[in-house]
């Protein structure tokens, strides 16, 4: 299978400076500045059909045609590496093998962007990400790829590194702005969205870290070489899918966006673990619903995961066998939103410790018929948050609902979880 | 004490910032780094120097998972809680980590060694269970292997 992000990858290590230009590495950038004129590379990238990696799967090209260009002041680029949704480690891995691909990715859209001063806003605990990054951002400016007057172009970019300390939230686009600005990483009102009114009241793009490193190969090879490396018509490109759970090779794979769910898990996932059978998926992270057997055929981009009740978010698969309680598991996710929610609205403040507290009750053998229409309201409700955390901590609870009601149900008539969950 | 050296490190990464609030992170880490946790005086000389309220630190100070508003032990464990360690039994880890020290979550030993935070998803699914003890994460935990991590630390 053809690998794009990967491409330059060697085993155990990070690759160095000399190997990445050895392989073509910031041709893209140096044939970019001498050809294509800054709007021709966003046109490029529109036509390439590339989607948002991060888990909206917005289309980039469109995301960027969005800024204003004509507001006085400077216009802003951050590269989301807040990477905190459970069951998602791809652009760890990714920056643990080659931070190259993203630097060259950053001054690319900046370059495409007008901006002259990037941000990569990185997450506590990738630390050895980070030290790869700084690295490579001295390479990069030593050689003149980075910085004054890039490869005598009269282009000027400066990209600086700003690590987090925790938080999820951080990782939603306007809380990410506020943390950059040293707030409190509150969530924004949208309207007005970052490409209008970001980061110190600039016009800013928020593109994840994939997303980011895919355009280099984009602009090397041509919007419809990318289009072709999809699986299925409608998906271009390739995806990091990241597996965790039951599964017999839990790892980081490139493949065609758009094989289908059955293909990655019994492919280069190596089936499930011995003795154990398939229950149900997060196909995209902890915030979407869940998929079972039925959706094993489904090809994994992002039109067709829609189509089929849940989303293909972050590419972070996470499996569950037989064995695994589906309520126990929603709980688990809930407790996780319910602490990161940063409380600044009420249905999210309010109504996830409420769920939570539905949940325990049902986990722990005190559920009561009455309780499966509580979170079906809840998840009705809770759409009326501020921002997507608590409609996204809803995902699983509507999964839940969709295809484990009878799971549900054993646990109110057993008064206890058929698995032995506590609660 | 932050001793004046510090301070002028400090100052000087708030004066490469855009704006000084910027570096309100970064000055709270090192802080931090300094005394183990964000102490009280931290917390004013992170004020001074980026031209805040203390109160304002404060806000931002609770608001980080990982800045530390109470005394920790030398080492901390953040031991990953979210759903792909939870499916590979991280709640058998916590139980281990809980008698094997002696505290309960939130808790430091006795001998000031360790402190025990579960903690949200570290990014290390594929190889769950997962904790990270300093800076260093240690993936595929089984209750033996966080003994002798543990003893190594």
């Amino acid at each position: 299978m053809e690998q794009v992000l990967f491409r330059h990858n060697r085993p155990g290590r990070c690759i160095t400076f000399a190997e990445y230009r050895s392989q073509g590495g910031f041709g893209a950038l140096t044939r970019a500045l001498r050809e294509l004129a800054p709007l021709d590379l966003q046109q490029l990238v529109m036509d390439s059909r590339l989607r948002g990696r991060g888990g909206a799967g917005f289309p980039t090209g469109l995301k960027w045609s969005f800024v204003r260009r004509d507001l006085p002041g400077p216009r802003w680029l951050i590269c989301n590496c807040d990477e905190m949704e459970p069951g998602t480690y791809k652009d760890r891995v990714l920056l643990e093998a080659n931070p190259y691909s993203l630097v060259e990715g950053v001054i690319l859209a900046a370059y495409a962007l007008g901006v002259p001063h990037a941000f990569i806003f990185i997450r506590r605990g990738y630390e050895s990400a980070a030290a790869n990054l700084r690295r490579a951002l001295a390479e990069a400016t030593t050689a003149n790829l980075l910085g004054e007057n890039i490869l005598g172009s009269g282009f000027s970019c400066h990209i600086d590194l700003h690590l987090s300390a925790g938080r999820y939230i951080c990782g939603e686009e306007t809380a990410l702005i506020n943390a950059l600005e040293g707030k409190r990483a509150n969530p924004r009102a949208k309207p007005p969205f970052p490409a209008v009114k970001g980061l110190w009241g600039g016009p800013t793009v928020v593109n994840n870290v994939e997303t980011l490193a895919n355009i280099p190969d984009i602009v090397a090879n041509g919007p419809e070489w990318f289009r072709s490396l999809g699986a299925t018509p409608d998906a271009a490109g390739t995806k990091l899918f990241c597996v965790s759970g039951h599964v017999q090779n839990s790892h980081c794979f490139e493949l065609p966006l758009g094989m289908t769910l059955g293909e990655i898990i019994d492919g280069p996932c190596g089936g499930m673990k011995p003795g154990r059978s398939f229950k149900a998926c997060l196909p995209g992270g902890a915030s979407t619903p869940y998929f079972t057997r039925e959706q094993w055929g489904i090809p994994m981009e992002f039109d067709a995961v829609a189509k089929a009740g849940s989303r293909l978010g972050t590419g972070g698969i996470v499996v569950f066998d037989e064995e695994t309680c589906m309520v126990g598991a929603t709980l688990n996710l809930i407790r996780f939103y319910a602490r990161e929610s940063c409380g600044w609205c009420t249905p999210c403040r309010e109504g996830l410790p409420y769920v939570r507290h539905i949940l325990e009750r049902l986990e722990g053998g005190r559920g009561e018929p009455g309780d499966i229409d509580l979170l079906r309201e809840q998840v009705k409700y809770l759409n009326y948050a501020f921002c997507a955390l608590a409609p996204g901590a809803m995902g699983p609870v509507d999964g839940l609902l969709r295809h484990f009601q009878e799971e549900l149900r054993e646990h109110i008539t057993l008064k206890r979880c058929p698995f032995g969950g506590r609660g | 004490m932050i001793p004046d050296s510090l301070r002028k490190e400090l100052a000087a990464r708030v004066r490469e910032a855009i704006t000084p609030r910027e570096a309100a992170v970064d000055i709270m880490k090192e802080l931090q780094r300094h005394s183990g946790w964000l102490t009280d005086e931290g917390v004013e000389v992170a004020a001074e120097l980026l031209g805040l309220s203390p109160l304002q630190v404060e806000e931002l100070a609770t608001f980080y998972e990982m800045i530390y508003r109470r005394p920790v032990g030398k080492q901390v464990i953040h031991l990953c809680d979210s759903i792909s360690c939870w499916c590979m039994g991280g709640e058998r880890i916590m139980e281990q980590l809980r008698e094997k020290l002696g505290v309960e979550p939130g808790g430091t030993t006795t001998d000031g060694r360790f402190t025990l935070i579960p903690c949200a998803c570290l990014g290390n699914c594929g190889e769950g269970p997962t904790m990270m003890v300093g800076d260093t994460l240690h993936g595929r935990l089984t209750p033996e292997e966080v003994n002798d991590i543990l003893c190594a630390a």
